[in-house]
């Protein structure tokens, strides 16, 4: 791999340790997987930040770095909202940790912003083949599917090597040829709302790793996108996907129909709303998997409007969007749903006490048995809001 | 002395004792990272400890979190001198490189006709190159 020289003084230690380290980590993933030089990335998402998946491994090795971020840095959700984590019935103990791995990224000039979205966060507002290098597969799906900028998924390492120097390998999503569609999903139905995450969640075992092209009989909105993206990438792996005539890619490029075709029928979209059906009531509701947008709060907000909630409900999104519509919050934590910022119900262990859950994410529903051991069924938004039993206030 | 030539992934020196299986290794469950010891009952290894020694194996496996892990057995004193991979992965390179252990792969020859668990080696990952005494062998 080609390095200037200035990235070969990095590799040779003459801007620190922990510099070091960090070029040491971007060159050796170039070299696995070919990459002829480093390239500038405009942002970093940093994965390895809950405290129930890094561990203490993972927070000694954050506590021992030096330095500081040399691009906008922000992290992936945390085990917990940061504020109101005891009345999440999370642990002290495992409160302290949490805070302490955050501390320790704060130090090295990473925002401590914790969530999936950060497109929605202002200074990571990327464009149409911008470079970036973030962590969290549904963001990287939605960076690359939605807004056609180019990232890998990379790992919590990775993503903070890059961002301490500015640069990421150029490998895999960041090359064209890398890209482009080589097989097609054609969905002979028409879709809305939860029923595009049921599709990712349906055709992201099949796809695999690779990158799909759908055909589809309805536009999805953007909503309508992050969730079949962050479906794709749980019960699959799929970083990068495009729709004809809807993704930017797809409406430049002019991909040539792929060969393999998956066809998706109604009936497999139904099926995922019949998951353990057999469960007649769930003792908790979760939404926002990835964070909701504004127009998902407002919708919620809508829905619960003069209404109170008989069982918990939990609505995730960023703090910062949270902070920015506080009338939509209000409205929606005047039902009782619960607004949880910085984490959601998939990576805190707040979630594991209770034995049935109901979400409206085919990401959640791929990820809650087997990282929280709790059984989940499917339900579309309105739905869901229904489910955690609804009686007027007057 | 016989030199074979190999990739480097992480750099260093270092010198040690082959333990080598053809099992992949996941770092997170495969290994106590208290005592460096191979805790899973489905592994080759199992019981062995990796401390200190040059672990060679095809690749690692499992949860990005390994690489934490491998920081972990080097903070506590009970990591590998050196690895050697078939091919090494992500997982593998960078909890070698953030732990600072020298580690290689693609050796010019196969390693596991090469090597025998208990043969004395020098990783030379900086210099792309492994050092073997032939007459032991």
């Amino acid at each position: 791999m080609y390095l200037t020289q200035e990235e070969e003084k990095t590799l040779e230690g003459e801007y620190g340790q922990s510099l070091q380290k960090a070029i040491e980590i971007l060159v050796a993933l170039g070299d696995i997987y070919g990459a002829d030089q480093l390239i500038p990335v405009k942002s970093a998402q940093i994965a390895g930040v809950s405290y129930k998946t890094i561990g203490d491994a993972g927070l000694e090795w954050i506590s021992d770095l030096e330095g500081k971020v040399k691009i906008p840095s922000i992290l992936n959700p945390a085990g917990m909202d940061i504020t109101r984590w005891n009345e999440m019935g999370i642990d002290p103990f495992f409160a302290k940790k949490q805070h302490e791995i955050i501390e320790a990224y704060a130090k090295l000039g990473i925002q401590t912003k914790c969530t999936c979205t950060p497109y929605y966060l202002e200074g990571f507002d990327v464009k149409l083949d911008d470079h970036i290098a973030w962590s969290e597969s549904s963001a990287v799906s939605y960076a690359n599917s939605v807004i056609g900028a180019r990232t890998n998924r990379e790992g919590g390492p990775s993503a903070l090597a890059a961002a301490l120097v500015g640069k990421t390998a150029n490998y895999g999503y960041h090359l064209d040829e890398m890209r482009v569609p080589v097989i097609a999903v054609e969905v002979d139905c028409e879709l809305s709302g939860s029923d595009y995450g049921a599709l990712g969640y349906v055709v992201g075992k099949t796809v695999g790793s690779r990158v799909p092209m759908f055909y589809m009989k309805t536009e999805p909105s953007k909503d309508e996108m992050k969730s079949l993206g962050a479906a794709m990438a749980a019960s699959g792996a799929v970083a990068l996907y495009h729709i004809e005539g809807v993704t930017p890619e797809a409406i430049r490029n002019k991909f040539a129909r792929p060969d393999e075709i998956i066809p998706v029928e109604r009936r497999q979209i139904d099926e995922v709303y019949e998951t353990n059906r057999e469960i007649q009531s769930t003792e908790i509701i979760t939404v926002g998997c990835p964070h909701c947008s504004p127009a998902e709060l407002e919708r919620i907000a809508q829905l619960v409007d003069g209404k109170k909630l008989q069982k918990e409900m939990w609505v995730c999104t960023a703090r910062e969007v949270a902070e920015k519509y506080p009338d939509l919050v209000a409205k929606i934590e005047k039902s009782g749903a619960k607004i949880v910022c910085d984490t959601c119900m998939v990576v805190s262990p707040a979630t594991n006490k209770y034995a049935s859950m109901t979400v409206n994410s085919g990401k959640a529903l791929a990820y809650v048995p087997s990282m929280c051991k709790v059984a989940a069924k499917y339900a579309s938004i309105e739905d869901c809001i229904k489910e955690a039993g609804v009686v007027d206030e007057n | 002395m016989m030199r074979i030539n190999c990739r480097t992934i992480a750099r260093g020196v270092a010198e040690g004792e082959v333990l080598l299986t053809r099992d992949p290794i996941s770092f997170l469950g495969n290994v106590d990272p208290h005592t460096g010891i191979v805790v899973e009952p489905q592994h080759e290894l199992y019981g062995q400890s990796i401390c200190g020694k040059v672990l060679v194996f095809p690749y690692g496996k499992g949860s990005t979190v390994g690489s934490y892990v491998i920081y972990q057995l080097f903070k506590n004193n009970v990591a590998p001198a050196a690895m050697i991979n078939l091919e090494s992965e992500p997982i593998v390179a960078v909890g070698a490189i953030i732990s600072g252990i020298p580690l290689v792969d693609r050796l010019e020859n196969d390693p596991f006709e090469l090597l025998k668990s208990g043969d004395r080696i020098i990783v030379n990952s900086t210099g792309s190159f492994v050092e073997i005494n032939k007459d032991q062998s």
